[in-house]
């Protein structure tokens, strides 16, 4: 594989042509931060936790959907970066409803992670609540869209991984919502394999099994990675 | 159709038009048509007729011929008479006083309510003085329906030139040279965009025609939709013939259903003479175009999420790059081109890259077709120079504010542009001057405002469209615009506090700088712009509040 220079952060990298600006960190341990993304399933570049500074080029770019080029200057940990970081996850916490507290998720969740990683106090921008459905239709698992910060996951290893396209999105803006089949309530689905991968992969608690209490709710999203890397390699 | 049988329709087609001393238009495009042109058009040919005059004159449908609000309109040719408000009580004055006598009838002439002196040729009216049609140059004279009538005018002339006397690097760098820049917004140079599909090798690549006009207040697509499809068709065969595509979709919105329908009609009879398909005019270049009707969402003009929409998925945006260029339809290179954009290509082959590079600015090439619209006497459809000021354009052209109220303010490029307010009513018209004002050119719409407008008013209008049109994707644009709607909204009812701007201030620039597509880029475009010019606006609001200030609310 070709190798081509870059910089981030100061640093000189001979990198894998080819390779996403966000790979191309992690393999060289510098930290960006992400919440749509997950390994194994395609990049959307939608949270824009990821962004990144690019010499030369006047728009922020996201790290997980932006390829390499040769002799890039990259930085990824700017004042602004790092303010619009906490911006936008003052605005996940504030869309929905992220009271930890009484969250099945709390201590496993990534959206609390996130908090804690950008250092945030408080949320500066007004709660919006919307009062959102609470689907427990499915015999196993659990929907809560007030939990949900429409990282998409879910959809796309439905989709992608398990191939059974149970999920899907419906309206838009600040009204979107994730819908099981033609949004009908989850137990009535006709495409769900009762895989588990979506609530396995959900970073928050919107997905989760009823066999979990609270503070005590585990989800192995490895699983879904390691799948997609043995499938691969059987290739 | 060959080659020959292009010049000979031309040829019969202008032979049949002059056998008419006269040729009357009345013009079917949608804001006629809702002010009941098509009954003054119906009993226009009837009365011809009950004379027998059908032999001497000829009475047709037309396109959009500009002063909108005027209408129901008919032109009468060569004179280039105008009357304006017609109805169907008014026609045989019409035909006995025009047509007969050849006498005009003054107090029907066009402007003739409203200004000191109406002109017998309406060219003479500084409405049509000052505007230089190039894309429009036909629309409001031919019928949109007949191909014949486009023929005549020297219709697929430039699709003839280009396939038979110019390579497809020759087509390119007379796009090139002309300067044309993208009209659909953003300004990226046409021939630019045009090279790099050009350059990808695939063995399929695509043209599509961004027919997804959505801003409120906006219709100049629509308009050369409805009034001559047969140049944007012109234009896209053009387009693919240069960067190698031999497949078109043109996108069009559901809300627009005379220019599907016109569309439609278009390419069915372009067909029918071989202009479209298989071996265009003989030649071994094949060209099909078909259209797909939006379903109502603004944010399927985007390009990427345009593309989703064609390929049936839900119209969401993607991360450019990679750009449409090299992944575009279905991971094929395409080129997607404004509707003016394309209604450009033709008089630009025909008449040479360097005859429309000398128009308008040193930056910003050719013409610029706008809607106006909003508190201004005229509104309704002009094309003008770039370069020409606002001053003129809304004065001159669009005959000032009516009610004797004062100017305020020039909204340009709808919810992604910005409120021009009247310091700058000077400024020049073109792609840079429009952005260092904190406004865009946009697409052309041109919503004039008087001084009854409450500005903060205005910008939460544009943020709870924008808002309502997100779709949802990426965390700035949809919690950020709903954020900044309901602070507006606070503010405008009074509750707000010098906080809250800061907030909005902080907002705007967040969503702005971090948003995926570009309707979360430029939605707080039309909030930035009031408070850079209209602070004292928002600032009065905010001592309407009995609180203390400071204090927040929230």
């Amino acid at each position: 594989m070709p190798k081509i220079p870059v910089n981030i952060d100061g640093r000189a990298l001979e990198v894998d042509v080819g390779r996403t600006i966000l790979d191309v960190c992690r393999e060289n341990e510098i930290e960006i931060l992400t919440m749509c993304h997950f390994e194994g399933i395609g990049d959307v570049g939608a949270c824009r936790l990821c962004l990144v500074e690019i010499e030369g080029i006047n728009k922020l770019l996201p790290a997980c959907t932006t390829k390499v080029a040769a002799n890039q200057v990259i930085k990824t940990q700017t004042e602004k970066l790092k303010k619009y970081q906490k911006i936008t996850t003052e605005l996940l916490f504030a869309e929905r409803n992220h009271i930890c507290a009484v969250c099945i998720a709390d201590g496993n969740c990534e959206l609390q992670d996130l908090g804690y990683k950008v250092g945030m106090e408080h949320v500066r921008f007004p709660y919006l609540f919307p009062k959102c459905e609470v689907d427990t239709s499915h015999p196993w698992y659990v929907m809560d869209h007030n939990r949900c910060i429409m990282c998409v996951r879910c959809v796309r290893v439905c989709s992608e991984v398990e191939g059974a396209h149970n999920w899907g999105i419906m309206n838009r803006g600040f009204q979107v919502r994730v819908i099981s089949d033609f949004n009908t309530p989850w137990g009535d689905s006709t495409t769900c394999t009762a895989c588990s991968k979506c609530v396995n992969v959900c970073p928050t608690g919107a997905l989760w099994s009823k066999a979990a209490v609270q503070g005590q709710l585990v989800k192995q999203p490895q699983m879904v990675s390691e799948l997609v890397a043995k499938r691969k390699m059987n290739l | 159709m060959n080659r020959q049988d292009l010049i000979t329709t031309a040829q019969q087609a202008r032979v049949k038009q002059e056998q008419y001393k006269r040729r009357v238009c009345v013009c079917c495009g949608a804001g006629c048509i809702s002010s009941g042109s098509e009954a003054v058009l119906k009993k226009l040919q009837e009365e011809v007729k009950s004379r027998g005059l059908e032999g001497e004159i000829e009475v047709v449908p037309s396109g959009c011929m500009g002063p909108c609000n005027q209408g129901p309109l008919v032109k009468v040719m060569p004179e280039y008479t105008m009357y304006q408000k017609v109805t169907c009580a008014n026609i045989a004055a019409v035909v006995q006083s025009q047509l007969i006598e050849k006498k005009p009838i003054e107090d029907l002439l066009l402007f003739s309510d409203s200004r000191p002196k109406a002109f017998v040729n309406a060219l003479e009216d500084p409405f049509f003085k000052k505007q230089h049609k190039i894309v429009l140059e036909d629309c409001g004279d031919i019928n949109p329906e007949v191909i014949e009538d486009y023929i005549v005018r020297d219709g697929y002339k430039a699709l003839d030139k280009a396939l038979f006397q110019m390579s497809r690097e020759d087509v390119i760098g007379e796009i090139k040279n002309s300067r044309l820049r993208g009209r659909g917004g953003a300004g990226f140079p046409t021939g630019i965009k045009w090279e790099t599909v050009f350059k990808y090798v695939a063995d399929q690549k695509y043209v599509i025609c961004n027919g997804d006009e959505g801003d409120p207040g906006a219709f100049m697509d629509r308009s050369v939709l409805e009034g001559n499809p047969h140049r944007v068709l012109e234009g896209m065969a053009i387009a693919g013939y240069a960067v190698g595509a031999s497949k078109g979709f043109a996108y069009i919105r559901g809300e627009y259903p005379l220019a599907i329908k016109r569309f439609e009609a278009a390419i069915k009879a372009a067909k029918k003479q071989g202009l479209l398909g298989p071996n265009i005019l003989g030649s071994n270049f094949s060209f099909e175009v078909e259209i797909r009707i939006g379903a109502g969402a603004f944010v399927c003009g985007e390009e990427t999420a345009l593309i989703a929409s064609i390929e049936g998925k839900r119209g969401m945006p993607r991360p450019r790059p990679p750009f449409p260029a090299e992944v575009g339809l279905w991971g094929k290179p395409t080129l997607i081109n404004n509707v003016e954009t394309l209604a450009s290509i033709a008089p630009i082959i025909n008449r040479g890259g360097q005859w429309y590079g000398a128009i308008g600015t040193p930056k910003s090439a050719g013409t610029k077709v706008f809607a106006l619209a909003g508190k201004i006497n005229y509104s309704g459809l002009i094309e003008v120079p770039m370069g020409m000021t606002l001053r003129e354009i809304v004065f001159d052209i669009g005959g000032g504010v009516p009610g004797g109220r004062e100017f305020k303010s020039a909204q340009t490029g709808g919810p992604s542009g910005g409120c021009i307010p009247k310091e700058h009513l000077d400024t020049k018209v073109d792609y840079e001057s429009l952005v260092s004002l904190g406004s865009i050119m946009g697409s052309g719409g041109l919503i004039i405002m008087d001084d009854t407008s409450d500005m903060v008013d205005v910008a939460r209008f544009f943020m709870e469209f924008c808002m309502d049109e997100s779709c949802g994707k990426c965390v700035p644009c949809r919690v950020g615009t709903k954020m900044m709607y309901d602070l507006l909204s606070k503010v405008c009812a009074g509750h707000g506090t010098l906080r809250d701007i800061e907030r909005l201030e902080e907002l705007a620039v967040y969503v702005k700088e971090s948003s995926l597509c570009g309707l979360g880029m430029s939605a707080p475009n039309p909030l930035l712009s009031t408070l850079r010019y209209y602070k004292n606006e928002y600032l009065a609001h905010i001592d309407r509040n009995k609180e203390l200030e400071g204090v927040s609310h929230a």
